[in-house]
């Protein structure tokens, strides 16, 4: 569905400060897959999300989203069959609307006209999709969303990002910014709604545990390339140790990361 | 004189929700207003002296207050110019503009010419005095526009549009083209601006090139201080705010030019006077703790 061929990106390209955050990357995105992304700081996990939301356009390289080159296709465009979310969970939605208000402008994407779409039948609606959330907030949608908490608000995002429907969802780190409570139960979430609408996910975490855990397939990166692409029963099979392993393995270096190894549960 | 006030509020308070659209709603500080606001006058106040339809005259007001609001946005969407210069910048052209529009010449009188105003006392003699007369004719112009934002603002485009100003990363997300965006805004709050203009240049029977000097801080000061009235989330309520805001604004410069020539001001010291009142409102909102420029 999705295929970057030979993607790169450098930044500052010319300057003292240029730095090269992908190198070639060439990644093959099937319907219904389930990716989950790991790697250091500065692997360049981010990066790659940017190009592929178009953010900004790759140094070099081709991307295809279903055999369209997407590449110099900005990024609210691209949107529409892209759903993002980010760490920040203030980013996903408008602090000073209410939440009935959010979910009419997520509800359909692209160019907003003057019709007045937020009615009684859509409100209803709004209600039944704010049930799966089970957090009570249904009973809430005229409250403006600077009065909920940051689980809620990612919860949000999520949902109102799966109810659009997109053909490509980016996790950015979704839960890091959460306390563990609230981020166990996002990931949960997380992996329903993917499951149980058969969406293509991509999702980045700093914990590895998370990785092995949720989708069918697992990335490692490091210094802006694709080190480990692991899947199917490999995938289900793996574990923390084995994969630090299969890293050594490839790159002859210790994973000296102390956020990614600490991360153990 | 009471009702001196509330007509001006009124016509004023038409410029202020233009204001209110940009600084509040599209977190846009927009200073194209300084302009748009005797543009709006230039337009209606040559239309009138040439004859034009008065109905006509003031759409194309509307209209052309839009057409400048949509090149600051352009300016800060094609050339990446902070918002704040980019209005600078039109603003600074537009003075040239109006004086060419006027004429050559930087005021134009409206003394003994058919203008809305007057043909408003003309169809209620007998029956209004003519103070108030102009006044329910200001109530009616300034709730239809009241009300007519306030069903824009509850479309999905006016929905998008405040949510914009709040999270554009969001908006951009939704796959909503927010340069387009930018300009309806802000092009919409200018043509809002350039009706009060006109309005105003109608009302004070001149206009003049120097009508908009100072008015976003006239604007700014009035949104503010209906900000302390009440607070609340529902955009009906918010635009109500922001007339009354600019009627106690008048009220206050009314009484500074009243009796602060007591004090020994003059209308010279107005633009202090309105100044001050910012600064005020500024350190009454801190001490409420919260701060009126988001971030």
């Amino acid at each position: 569905m999705i295929r970057l061929e030979n993607i790169t990106k450098v930044f500052n390209q010319g300057t003292v400060n240029e730095t090269t955050a992908l190198r070639g990357i060439n990644l093959h995105v099937r319907e219904g897959d389930f990716i989950t992304i790991v790697g250091s700081n500065g692997a360049g996990k981010t990066t790659l999300f940017n190009t592929i939301a178009g953010t900004y356009f790759p140094t070099g390289g081709e991307i295809y989203f279903n055999n369209i080159n997407v590449t110099k296709m900005p990024e609210y465009k691209r949107a529409k069959f892209i759903g993002r979310i980010f760490q920040d969970p203030l980013l996903g939605t408008a602090s000073n609307m209410s939440l009935e208000d959010n979910m009419m402008i997520c509800y359909k994407k692209g160019f907003k006209g003057l019709k007045i779409s937020l009615n009684n039948k859509m409100r209803e609606k709004f209600r039944e999709e704010l049930k799966l959330l089970d957090m009570g907030l249904e009973d809430r949608m005229e409250h403006n969303l600077q009065l909920f908490s940051g689980g809620q608000r990612q919860a949000l995002t999520l949902l109102m990002t799966v109810i659009s429907h997109p053909d490509l969802i980016l996790l950015d780190e979704h839960t890091a910014a959460l306390d563990p409570k609230n981020a166990a139960l996002i990931l949960e979430l997380t992996d329903r709604f993917i499951t149980e609408k058969k969406l293509t996910a991509m999702m980045i975490t700093h914990n590895m545990s998370h990785a092995i855990k949720y989708g069918n397939r697992i990335l490692m990166m490091h210094k802006g390339e694709i080190v480990l692409d692991i899947e199917g029963e490999e995938k289900k099979n793996l574990t923390v140790d084995g994969l630090v392993k299969k890293f050594y393995d490839v790159k002859h270096e210790e994973l000296t990361n102390d956020e990614l190894l600490m991360s153990h549960e | 004189m009471i009702e001196g006030i509330f007509v001006e509020g009124l016509i004023y308070g038409i410029m202020v929700l233009g204001v209110f659209i940009t600084f509040r709603i599209l977190d846009f500080p927009d200073l194209t207003v300084d302009g748009s606001f005797p543009l709006g006058a230039a337009i209606m106040a040559s239309m009138i002296v040439n004859g034009y339809n008065l109905i006509f005259a003031l759409l194309a007001a509307f209209a052309g207050g839009i057409a400048a609001g949509v090149i600051t946005a352009v300016i800060h969407n094609r050339l990446r110019v902070p918002n704040l210069l980019a209005g600078i910048l039109t603003m600074t052209m537009l003075w040239s503009i109006n004086i060419r529009i006027l004429g050559g010449r930087a005021n134009l009188p409206l003394l003994k010419k058919d203008t809305i105003i007057t043909d408003v006392v003309e169809v209620t003699q007998g029956f209004l005095p003519q103070e108030y007369a102009v006044l329910i004719f200001f109530c009616i112009v300034a709730m239809i526009i009241k009300f007519s934002l306030d069903l824009f603002f509850r479309t999905d485009m006016g929905l998008t549009l405040g949510a914009m100003g709040n999270n554009e990363q969001m908006v951009i997300s939704q796959g909503v083209n927010i340069n387009i965006m930018k300009a309806i805004g802000v092009g919409l709050s200018n043509g809002l601006v350039a009706v009060s203009g006109a309005f105003a240049a109608q009302y004070q029977g001149f206009a003049d090139v120097g009508l908009g000097s100072g008015i976003v801080i006239m604007g700014l000061a009035s949104v503010m201080i209906g900000e302390f009235i009440f607070s609340s989330n529902k955009i009906s309520i918010l635009t109500l705010r922001v007339l009354i805001g600019a009627i106690i604004y008048k009220a206050i410069m009314y009484i500074g030019r009243y009796y602060g020539y007591h004090i020994g001001l003059t209308p010279n010291d107005l633009k202090l006077i309105a100044g001050l009142l910012i600064i005020g409102c500024l350190l009454l909102a801190q001490l409420k703790n919260k701060s009126f420029f988001r971030r």
